[in-house]
């Protein structure tokens, strides 16, 4: 299976000089294999993504949570708009409103022109909690992860091998930071063993005190995250806005003086082929 | 290894915040975390026992009603919640293993997911002074 990263920005596009290099697209993947597409988060990354695979009939949009940079794409998601597509969007259940509800609070006027309800696809919603299913080749899990609001990870396995996507995460909420028992770890399950993970990275240790509770990760604990669930390469991602490429850079270099962990700055367009 | 549902996750991680004596089990009544303060009434780290099975912890204090004899199982607030999964609070008084009695009130509650699956229960142990 292919995995392509199309947005690795957290919070909010981000472009200029400063952001060429990691990009400022938010929020976006895609797992392929052969005609088989499944794309992670609607995020601006999503609008690339959607003209990249012309031969797939149908995609899978398998979203992990609701907040505006993982969904602002979805409607310059050209799939959407193609009568011979059919787009199965997944993501989070709550316990008050449905998928379709609180998708469309953002694919509605004011917000948006055309209802979700309208788009000329073949469109059908499935809500996930702690989950497992197949989508064609890929074996998919989620479980709720600790973020403010419904949010999810997931793990796809397509023969032997596994790509964990959470992008929003913080397991390390609480006065003691992360417990380092997988037992108590959020998102350990979803992690374990993988191939790649993709993670939240978006503070330096420095910054994360004073956003604590944001539901995100400095880049510390997303090394500890990965050396706890043994995951054999990590990206860390959900770069912050205010985050320049030398910045990532030095945040990257400073890391990697205290950990000898397998790991990298998520980039948009990275290209990795699992087989 | 399968990890707990972030729902108990983060009930330890706030129970960690507390000053007050939190117990944390599973829907049969395991426990599976006790905060600091909670040491202090059980006599026991949990460092150092880990998981206790629901025999073995219940039997680290005798609860005693306001005359001083035996109360039943059904009678407690967390025996309740696990049983009927709803929020129960009662005064009464515990005996430790070595005699030492308290008077308490105890809060419970159930730990219910987003998913509305029932996951285990939650003990709040209040001090109160001795009349």
């Amino acid at each position: 299976m292919k995995v392509k990263l199309w947005g690795v920005r957290g919070s909010i596009p981000t472009t200029g000089p400063d952001t060429e290099k990691y990009g400022g697209n938010t929020s976006c993947a895609s797992v392929a294999y052969e005609d088989n597409l499944l794309v992670l988060d609607g995020g601006t990354g999503i609008r690339r993504c959607g003209s990249a695979y012309p031969s797939s009939r149908r995609i899978d949009i398998l979203l992990t949570h609701l907040h505006l940079d993982h969904i602002q794409g979805l409607g310059f998601f050209s799939p959407l708009f193609d009568p011979s597509k059919e787009i199965h969007i997944w993501g989070p259940a709550s316990s008050s409103q449905s998928l379709f509800s609180r998708i469309s609070r953002y694919l509605s006027p004011p917000l948006f022109p055309v209802l979700l309800r309208d788009v000329p696809c073949k469109l059908e919603l499935h809500e996930v909690s702690n989950s497992a299913f197949d989508i064609g080749p890929f074996r998919i899990q989620s479980a709720y992860i600790i973020h403010p609001g419904p949010t999810v990870g997931y793990r796809i396995m397509q023969e032997n091998f596994v790509f964990t996507y959470i992008p929003d995460h913080e397991p390390a909420l609480g006065s003691h930071g992360m417990i380092q028992n997988p037992k108590w770890v959020s998102g350990y399950d979803l992690a374990e063993g993988a191939d790649i993970l993709l993670h939240d990275a978006q503070y330096t240790q420095e910054e994360y005190p004073t956003r604590r509770g944001w539901g995100h990760s400095s880049i510390n604990d997303a090394g500890l995250f990965a050396s706890i669930t043994a995951a054999k390469h990590t990206l860390f991602a959900h770069h912050d806005p205010s985050h320049s490429d030398a910045f990532l850079e030095e945040m990257l270099a400073s890391f990697k003086s205290s950990s000898d962990i397998s790991a990298s700055l998520a980039t948009e367009g990275f290209e990795i082929d699992l087989s | 290894m399968a990890s707990h549902e972030i729902e108990i996750i983060l009930n330890r991680q706030l129970a960690d915040c507390l000053s007050i004596p939190v117990f944390i089990t599973d829907t049969i009544g395991n426990l599976i975390f006790y905060n600091e303060p909670a040491e202090e009434l059980l006599g026991k780290r949990f460092e150092d026992t880990g998981e206790m099975p629901v025999e073995e912890w219940s039997t680290i204090f005798k609860p005693l009603d306001n005359n001083g004899d035996p109360m039943p199982p059904e009678k407690l607030p967390l025996v309740k919640t696990l049983s009927k999964q709803y929020p129960y609070h009662k005064s009464f008084h515990i005996e430790s293993l070595k005699g030492k009695k308290e008077a308490i009130s105890v809060t419970s509650y159930p730990i219910v997911s987003r998913s509305g699956n029932f996951l285990g229960a939650v003990a709040i142990f209040w001090k109160q002074k001795l009349k």
